[in-house]
């Protein structure tokens, strides 16, 4: 005991002549934004050789000096301190940044990224803000994500090069798509919808892998894409766009935004496109590309009164959008509804109009409510050779939100109800469907948030349905901090929707296949309605690599359909309904890597493996022209910004798709497999100034096209006749330019 | 159906118009530079029982609050916050405290045993 008393006392002796001798320190310099330590700093006392340096965070420990009792502090390109020490206090000393010394400033500053995972949101979302947009130049919402890793770009048909987008290895119906929350890429404008959101329109896109939230709906399955498009109160007066490309398209985009009052502000966006060159570089007959016109008004109106807690919008759209496919020789006056000539007409009219109001309570920010009321309108009259197909769907929605805590902020809930009303009217061939789908919904979702490791998003909606029943839609998304810069994030949840089989595949009525629905006695065409769990695993790791910023992220999600409509085309000449009996699932897993090989030029790649896995009537197979492997790379290089905000930009992207699987035709009778291949584009930007840019680009470069797109294109009235069938790009090497002005 | 929805509509009113006027709204200076200071300066009000809502903003160096004044009272928010370093404009962090930030939270204050001399005049 006594023994313990004496080594205690002696301990507690020597710690304190230990620290009675040495004096601990810090050094950091506070550059415009941030503190940084300054590792190796000179510190010795005045007129000794007795000193020491700092280490990497900025730390020194040095003896105190018999001789004297200043301490100096130097630092190249900083003034040197000196400091009269009386106390044993450890201390923090600011160095002041000499800017007479001549020596090259030293920039810091990292260059803002585009596109990136967010690190604090509980879910997988991927903020795409709009320079990220202006890497591809062309020219819609569909095209957009041509530089996401996360998104696959597919070709739907070899008719009318749309673009379809894929998530998870899942087609873009199982995608929630919405327009400032309201659900829009749905119903009837599921085959052309991404297609009439001009990408100037566009300020933001937030992409969630995985169910999502319930907030918005129970639709969402592989994901959620919401896009927030241009405010009047933030856009410029005025902003000009044109654009044309060597295959005949041509666009003009003009914003202009005006202050009314204060407080309301309007803005009209137009769009026009058209492409009226006849091309068929492949000798098929066919068209390569559509002659295409389209016409598309927004008109937004936008009031904001902040000290009371106001925000309002009210919007209208209308478009007109035309397309013409086909053979080079159809033409459409003379030869409609022949059995010589093989043509397609598509017409759509849509309208749309949507108010929203948002309640800030001013004494309490973190209490809101909102109310949105969507009603749209979408009419589109069609025919591919001899099949007719036309479609109406009218839609109304309405949603009220309200937002709150439990407790403190870290608790956070938002509940609320949302109510639909579909009409659908469809006539294919002589068949008419008609049908109405109602929906009331409420939910509730609550937040927890610990401010440093966890956070959690728990959420329950249910929904009263006249066709699908009364059901609940359970959500849960986690996020966990493993250091301070790992981040482990969890999902799961279910997701159900109601498949519009014509409007959802219809690149399939651009083929001669007989169409069989398998009858049943159940609400959507006698199928039943479509439900999916989804599970996903991320994780995100920042790190430097050889001495660079660079971020490594895997993400593993896998979806189980319970209920699922298989559209089956193994048979040639026949297109199949029917629902799923046995197994259907999709597992993607990624891999991505980022690095910032200099503050000027950004690295981001991506491996992709996705199994899409199917028991179709004839077996379980991969599902048809779904890649297994992808990869993807971008390369994004700025020039350092001038005075005048002169700049230069380029970005090259190249794609890299693995073998697909074919599905029997008559064309490669014994290939199953297309070939792998790579598609590499590349843009060019100028930037003159804050007002005027050009950009120039060119669409796969290698010109790598698949030679044979249309299947039995020699005879188009035979029933093998199939143009849905696409692996690789119809077009090959496109070169475009065009310019942007804004005030 | 309808007894839902009405459950609903009752519950949802209830939380818009219940009325907490013990809940107070004030702001006050806290000094900090960084993202990593807002989620420090953020949590530690939070943690305190009785407030409901703390939003820091850096360029401002502004804390904004709503609190429950019957539950807590401003001085033991200042307190709280001073005791992870970070000065308040009623509350001074220990310079243990201080020195123990991270290094991007550190600010200028003034120090007692150190006072930056004439360099010129001494190193000649």
């Amino acid at each position: 005991m006594k023994f313990n008393y004496l080594l205690y006392g002696s301990l507690i002796f020597l710690n304190n002549l230990f620290s009675q001798e040495v004096i601990e320190g810090k050094v950091v310099y506070k550059d415009s934004r941030e503190n940084l330590a300054l590792e190796g700093a000179n510190i010795f006392w005045l007129s000794t050789s007795d000193g020491t340096i700092s280490n990497s965070s900025g730390d020194f420990r040095i003896k105190k000096s018999r001789k004297t009792n200043l301490l100096i502090i130097s630092f190249l390109g900083f003034y040197t301190d000196t400091l009269k020490i009386d106390s044993n206090e450890k201390f923090v000393h600011f160095m002041k940044e000499d800017k007479s010394n001549n020596l090259d400033e030293v920039s810091l500053s990292e260059r803002k990224k585009s596109a990136k995972l967010s690190f604090t949101k509980t879910q997988n979302t991927i903020l795409v803000d709009a320079s990220e947009l202006l890497k591809a130049a062309c020219c819609n919402l569909s095209e957009s994500f041509e530089t996401n890793p996360s998104i696959d770009v597919n070709f739907s048909d070899a008719l009318t090069g749309t673009k379809q987008i894929n998530m998870l290895g899942l087609k873009s119906p199982y995608i929630l798509i919405s327009e400032e929350n309201i659900p829009m890429v749905r119903g009837a404008s599921q085959a052309y919808g991404l297609t009439f959101t001009p990408g100037t329109w566009v300020e933001s896109i937030q992409i969630s892998k995985g169910t999502g939230s319930v907030v918005n709906g129970f639709e969402s399955i592989a994901g959620q894409i919401n896009t927030e498009l241009k405010k009047p109160f933030t856009d410029s007066p005025l902003f000009i766009n044109m654009y044309g490309s060597r295959n005949g398209r041509i666009e003009l985009n003009t914003h202009f935004n005006k202050k009314i009052t204060e407080k309301w502000s309007t803005g009209l966006f137009v769009h026009l496109n058209q492409r009226n060159l006849k091309i068929d570089n492949n000798s098929d007959s066919f068209l390569d590309a559509p002659l295409s016109k389209q016409i598309n008004l927004l008109n937004r109106f936008q009031f904001i009164d902040p000290s009371k807690g106001w925000v309002v919008f009210y919007n209208w759209r209308f478009l007109n959008d035309t397309k013409q496919v086909g053979q080079v020789l159809f033409d459409p006056d003379l030869d409609k509804n022949s059995s010589t000539i093989w043509g397609s007409e598509i017409t759509t009219k849509r309208f749309d109009t949507a108010f929203k109001v948002g309640y800030v309570f001013p004494e309490f920010p973190y209490k809101s409510f909102g109310f949105q009321a969507a009603y749209s309108t979408h009419d589109q009259k069609s025919y591919y050779g001899l099949r007719n197909y036309d479609i109406i769907h009218d839609s109304f929605y309405g949603n009220i939100l309200f937002n709150s805590i439990l407790n403190n902020t870290t608790n956070k809930f938002k509940s609320g109800i949302n109510f639909s009303h579909d009409k659908y009217f469809e006539n294919i061939d002589l068949k008419s469907f008609s049908r109405i789908d109602n929906n009331l919904g409420a939910f509730f979702e609550w937040s927890h948030d610990d401010l440093e490791k966890l956070s959690w998003t728990a959420g329950l909606r249910i929904d009263f349905n006249n066709n699908i029943g009364t059901f609940l839609t359970p959500r849960f998304h986690l996020r966990y901090a493993i250091g301070p810069s790992s981040i482990l994030r969890l999902s799961s949840g279910s997701g159900r929707k109601a498949a519009n089989i014509f409007a959802e595949n219809q690149s399939i009525l651009g083929s001669n296949r007989r169409i069989y629905i398998e009858n049943g006695n159940n609400p959507f065409y006698g199928l039943l309605p479509e439900k999916a769990w989804n599970y996903g695993i991320s994780l995100s790791h920042k790190f430097k690599f050889i001495n660079k910023n660079s971020n490594l992220i895997f993400d593993y999600y896998t979806t189980e359909f319970e209920n699922q409509v298989i559209v089956d085309v193994e048979t040639q000449g026949r297109a199949y309904f029917y629902n799923l009996e046995g197994q259907s699932s999709s597992k993607s897993l990624q891999f991505t890597f980022n690095m910032d090989i200099t503050p000027q030029l950004q690295l981001s790649s991506a491996y992709k493996n996705d199994i899409v896995s199917i028991d179709y009537k004839s077996g379980r197979k991969q599902k048809q022209l779904v890649p297994k492997n992808r990869m993807f790379l971008n390369l994004s290089w700025n020039s350092i910004k001038k005075v005048n905000n002169q700049q230069w930009k380029f970005d090259l992207t190249i794609h890299h798709l693995g073998t697909q699987r074919l599905v029997e035709n008559n064309i490669t009778p014994n290939v199953f497999k297309s070939p792998s291949y790579s598609i590499l584009n590349m843009q060019l930007t100028r930037v003159f100034s804050s007002f005027s840019e050009v950009y120039f680009g060119i669409e796969n470069f290698g010109n790598f096209t698949q030679s044979n797109p249309i299947i039995s294109s020699e005879q188009p009235f035979n029933i093998n006749f199939d143009s849905s069938q696409v692996w690789a790009p119809v077009l090959g090497r496109m070169i475009y330019g065009g310019f942007r002005y804004k005030i | 159906m309808k007894n839902y929805l009405q459950i609903i509509l009752i519950f949802t009113t209830s939380i818009i118009f219940s009325q907490n006027n013990k809940n107070e709204k004030t702001s006050f200076g806290v000094i900090g530079n960084c993202e990593m200071c807002k989620m420090r300066i953020e949590k530690a009000a939070i943690s305190v029982k009785g407030v409901k809502y703390a939003n820091w903003n850096i360029p401002e160096n502004i804390l904004t609050l709503v609190y429950n004044s019957k539950k807590v009272s401003l001085s033991e928010i200042h307190t709280s916050i001073a005791k992870i370093g970070h000065d308040t404009s009623e509350a001074t962090a220990t310079t243990e405290v201080y020195n123990q930030l991270p290094t991007c939270c550190l600010y200028i204050r003034e120090q007692k045993n150190k006072a930056p001399l004439n360099n010129e005049a001494l190193l000649q």
